[in-house]
């Protein structure tokens, strides 16, 4: 244990003096309220440490100790289901110590310690074992299978390990050299766990969200940012992403926003099913909440401490999707301390390393070959254990102006652009994502995967949708000069067809029971019933009045896909596909 | 506390004074945050709270500011002990200042408890979901962005919009529904006294004055004391709601001008400004004034805050509203034009939003077709004030027949929807005027109504049966 003494506090900057061998980056306990803070400069003599509490009560004079450590969260069985703050402290045990107020110097362990896990050996006596290895597994939830490896650091032969009830802090076995293997580890938030190896991403995170899964889709491991102006919509995307998408693992992080969007993702996960396992979402779900009112170096933290858990489930070959709500004050933490530093600003007043670290923070996003050996039981080899951490971060740009600095830096890292737009809030379409300026760059390695699972036709369809889309906007362009009379029919007519893609198919409410999950199957119906629809109008143009084009089997009907219940549309939606295919016949008969 | 009681403790002359900070000698077992009482030659108190505290000084913000302030005759003496309110029921009907001490001559509140007035944060595992929702009488407002119990939705206007007038429409209504139960506390910061009249006038009339508590900094009072203003009154509220076990309501008015306090301190530290000279710091600070809106679980109480705040040049960029925007569960913004046409109230429904609402609408509580017939008027008012745009340019000439029915739509909108007066509506007749502004508009457009809702709620259309 080392020691200095505090000699100047400013918010949640404390400066400290005299304490040797401190290193940047080393956690420390500050004051005589015992505050945890981590170094974040040091300058000859002189340290500058971020407190992750309130610093009211502090004085000069008062000691500041450390340990010589980062700060390191905690990984094991017990993790999922649990709500953390920024510093990974369990809400929950925090409340039944200081009430429902938060008070300060609180400490709590992450995991529980007394709670006996059934672990299932799977390594055994005499194997060589190194960081990564899979040595036995325990059934975390009714789904998530959490497999114990081998921390970093440690190789050797077994000379010990058994099945049977332990705590996190007994023993499974040891190494012939007496190190002993336990199902807990440790790992500094601000070092990325490693990996062999990143590989190509080319399964989509399917969301059951038509904008992403049909028009800018994501894939597991892939990262993507959603910026926009405030009460656009990021919270509820990245909620219902949480929800309906096909992760294993979700670590949802609020960073600096509300309470009341925490307790709603606590209130709702346990009575939700996960659609795939039936199971209460809660049971794959990891909460991180540092909300705005709570200490502002913690939520600078919260955004690491978040995706080492990610990180941590990847390491097991499963699927975790990050959600980061919102990256924008996690970027304005960094610049309150830089600022409370005094250091020299740069655009807008954010330090000058901002681009930088928005950079390391997404590139923590991938899909990777695991360390260590093949997952036991399974038949894939080792090299065929695969993760995928999916990183999704909400920015709130000032204003809602897309050119401040957090929005370029992310911008520039991004892989899909899911950019929201007031307008679009304003008239109620929701998801209010703007279907001109936002993209993915990963149409083109996800293809594959959308021409085997859902035909080839899905990607084409998608092009066409677009197209209309995109023709809707030149057209109105002409349409605010001259008026939509003076449109020839066929323009008219894509005017219309157009309207129904947004109303009826990129629309989709995060709030109907049916709705909020739309698997990508019923999707292709949806999009084939627009497009058939079109066809047949095409066929009748000129033909008989425009006024009378739309008023055929069907029209009616396609604003009504979105209800077919989602476990049976397949025969609805062939239905009104015959329907109107029957239409477009006799249409032609009598044209 | 007298000064007197603290002459024992450390004191110190001041070394520079720079607007409403003073700077002084280091002193030992000084604490961060630590309350000052400021002394100045002719004995008179202000009070202060240390900003900053190091090897080679020390910085005190003066609440009351440094006017009248030396550097020989003041002395600065530290308390041991952080900014506290006093708390009572007692306190209802009365009227304090911004500090906290009483302005209505009725002598000192003996305080049941003190509490720190920073507040802590409530942790998040113990918040209960808001899921009541509040009748306000004003039909946009309910069908639109309703009010729920536990939620903070700021009113935001340019200058000269009733901002007033409409926050009083609203919370009459809720002191009318909650009866007994409600405790209004305000916090005016910066205010005309023309304004506090109205105010008090207001709650007197409505009978809710007996269980009010007004903090109250005029415009010509000290502008730094606005930093404490809302603490007090968001103390004093949680107070009421979580000990007491009461609804409260909280008014705060205007945020523009805390703002603008927050705004003088950081620039006289020299910190490093952010847009329009704000400290960066600003969303963080105003999140701890907001973030204590809400309810917890097994609790009774509540904490509703409608926050008003003036919209310079009718800029919802501006840096405080946008931070607000970011930080509140919606807004209800007014709006200039239909200030100007004579509509009241004047709410701009467009950008107006309430966040909880879905927790509070729909069957056993408003209605089942409540969210959907809320979405259909949003679409058809966003396409009629476009139509109304292209009108202007091209004449309603080149409209089509639907097209034709939405502009005549937004038209009985305006009049007959927003355009209420101060009367006050039910749900059940906002509900019913809602689908009759929509019935004549052909089903193939009713593209946010199922069929099951129609069948049931829509009237019926004049001439054609369904
Ligand atoms: N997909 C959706 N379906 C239905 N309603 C939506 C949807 N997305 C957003 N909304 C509506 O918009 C409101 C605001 O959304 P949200 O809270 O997600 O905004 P935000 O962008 O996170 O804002 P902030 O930056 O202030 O946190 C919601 O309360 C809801 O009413
Ligand atoms: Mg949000």
């Amino acid at each position: 244990m080392i020691q200095g003494v505090i000699t100047r506090i400013s918010g949640p900057v404390v400066q400290a003096k005299d304490i040797e061998g401190i290193k940047i980056r080393d956690l420390v306990v500050v004051g005589d309220l015992g505050l945890l803070g981590e170094v974040i400069e040091v300058k000859g003599n002189e340290v500058s440490i971020q407190v992750y509490e309130e610093t009211d009560g502090l004085t000069v004079g008062q000691p500041v100790k450390s340990g010589g450590m980062p700060f390191l969260v905690e990984l094991g069985p017990g993790l999922l289901g649990t709500t953390y703050d920024g510093i990974q402290r369990p809400l929950e045990v925090i409340r039944d110590q200081t009430g429902n107020f938060i008070q300060r110097g609180a400490t709590a362990s992450p995991l529980v310690r007394e709670k006996k896990w059934g672990f299932n050996a799977t390594a055994k006596k005499g194997d060589s074992v190194s960081f990564g290895d899979i040595i036995g597994w325990v059934q975390e939830s009714p789904t998530i299978k959490h497999y114990i490896m081998v921390p970093q650091g440690v190789s050797g032969k077994i000379a010990k390990i058994n099945s049977g009830d332990y705590t996190i802090d007994q023993p499974v076995g040891s190494l012939e050299d007496d190190t002993e293997l336990k199902m807990s580890q440790k790992w500094p938030i601000r070092r990325p766990r490693p990996s062999k190896r990143k590989i190509p991403t080319n399964i989509p995170l399917v969301s059951g969200q038509r904008i992403f899964d049909v028009f800018f889709p994501l894939p597991k491991g892939g990262n993507a940012i959603i910026p926009g102006p405030f009460g656009s919509g990021k919270t509820v995307m990245q909620q219902s992403l949480a929800k309906w998408s096909d992760a294993d693992v979700v670590v949802y992080v609020g960073c600096g926003e509300r309470g009341n969007e925490m307790t709603e993702v606590l209130t709702e996960f346990p009575h939700l099913e996960d659609p795939r396992t039936g199971a209460p979402l809660m049971n794959r779900t990891v909460l991180v909440a540092n909300t705005s009112n709570m200490p502002v170096a913690a939520r600078e933290t919260s955004i690491y401490t978040g995706i080492t858990l990610a990180e941590y489930y990847r390491d097991m070959g499963y699927d975790v999707a990050m959600m980061a709500d919102s990256t924008s004050r996690w970027a304005e933490a960094l610049r309150e301390i830089s600022g409370r530093l005094e250091e020299m600003p740069g655009e807008e007043g954010y330090p000058p390393y901002l681009a930088s670290r928005i950079a390391e923070f997404y590139e923590r996003s991938g899909r990777v070959i695991c360390l260590g050996g093949k997952i036991p039981g399974s038949d894939k080899s080792e090299n065929e254990r695969i993760g995928s951490v999916t990183v999704i971060g909400a920015v709130s740009p000032p204003g809602g102006d897309f050119s401040e600095p957090v929005t370029q830096n992310s911008l520039r890292i991004a892989g899909a652009f899911w950019g929201l737009d007031a307008r679009l809030a304003y008239s109620r379409h929701f998801p209010a994502i703007n279907w001109l300026t936002s993209y993915s760059l990963y149409l083109d390695t996800l293809k594959d995967w959308y021409n085997a699972e859902l035909t080839e036709e899905f990607m084409q369809m998608r092009t066409e949708l677009m197209e209309i889309l995109q023709r809707e906007d030149e057209l109105n362009k002409i349409v605010q000069l001259v008026g939509k009379d003076s449109l020839s029919d066929p323009d008219k007519l894509l005017l219309d067809i157009a309207r129904t893609v947004r109303d009826d198919f990129l629309r989709q409410s995060a709030f109907h029971e049916i709705e909020a999950y739309c698997p990508p199957k019923k999707s292709y119906y949806m999009m084939k019933a627009i497009l058939l629809f079109y066809k047949n109008c095409q066929s009748r143009l000129g033909k008989i009045p425009y006024d009378q084009i739309l008023t055929q089997p069907g029209w009616e009907k396609i604003s009504s896909m979105r209800y077919f219940p989602n476990d049976k549309f397949e025969a609805p939606c062939q239905e009104l596909l015959k329907e109107m295919a029957a239409g477009g016949e006799l249409a032609a008969v009598a044209a | 506390m007298a000064a007197k009681e603290l002459y024992a403790k450390a004191h110190r002359k001041i070394k520079d004074i720079k607007g409403p900070l003073v700077f002084l000698e280091p002193i030992a077992d000084v604490k961060f945050g630590e309350r000052v009482v400021i002394v100045d030659s002719n004995g008179r108190e202000k009070g202060g709270q240390v900003l900053d505290v190091g090897e080679k000084a020390i910085v005190v913000q003066v609440f009351e500011g440094s006017d009248g302030l030396d550097r020989k005759g003041t002395s600065v003496f530290f308390t041991g002990d952080i900014v506290k309110i006093g708390l009572s029921e007692d306190m209802l009907g009365r009227v304090f200042d911004g500090s906290g001490a009483p302005r209505d001559g009725l002598g000192e509140v003996y305080p049941e408890v003190e509490r720190p007035i920073g507040g802590s944060p409530l942790n998040p595992v113990c918040r209960q979901q808001p899921k009541e929702w509040i009748e306000t009488g004003v039909t946009s407002i309910d069908m639109l962005f309703t009010l729920i119990k536990g939620q903070k939705l700021p009113i935001w206007g340019g200058a000269g919009l009733p901002l007033n007038a409409v926050t009083m429409q609203i919370a009459k209504q809720v002191i009318r529904q909650s009866g007994e139960e409600l405790v209004v506390i305000f916090a005016g910061m910066g205010i005309t006294s023309r304004e506090y009249n109205y105010f008090y006038k207001e709650f007197q009339d409505s009978g809710a004055l007996a269980s009010s508590v007004l903090f109250l900094n005029l415009a010509d009072d000290a502008t730094i004391e606005r930093i404490l203003t809302p603490r007090l009154a968001l103390t004093t509220a949680e107070y009421f709601a979580y000990d007491k076990g009461r609804d409260v309501l909280v008014i705060l008015t205007d945020m523009l001008n805390y703002a603008n306090a927050l705004r003088e301190i950081s620039s006289a530290r020299e910190e490093i400004p952010g847009r329009r000279g704000y400290p960066g710091y600003l969303y963080t600070d105003l999140s701890t004034i907001y973030e204590r809106a809400g309810i917890i679980k097994g609790q009774k109480g509540s904490v509703t805050q409608v926050p008003i705040c003036t919209m310079p040049n009718d800029d919802i960029t501006h840096p405080v509203i946008d931070l607000t925007g970011y930080i509140t569960e919606g807004q209800i913004l007014l709006s200039r034009s239909l200030d100007r046409a004579g509509f009241f109230p004047p709410i701009d429904v467009l950008p107006s939003l309430s966040r909880l609402m879905n927790l509070g609408i729909g069957r056993e509580k408003t209605r089942e077709d409540h969210r959907q017939i809320a979405d259909q008027l949003y679409a058809f008012y966003a396409q009629g004030k476009e139509l109304e745009k292209l009108t202007a340019i091209i004449g309603s000439e080149g409209l089509g027949n639907v097209e034709k029915k939405i502009v005549e739509f937004t038209q009985r909108f305006e009049d007959e929807f927003l355009g209420q007066g101060d009367q006050s509506r039910t749900i059940e007749e906002s509900l019913g005027l809602s689908w009759d502004l929509v019935k004549d508009i052909p089903r193939s457009e009713l593209r946010r109504l199922e069929d099951k809702h129609i069948e049931k709620y829509m009237p019926k259309r004049a001439g054609a049966a369904k």
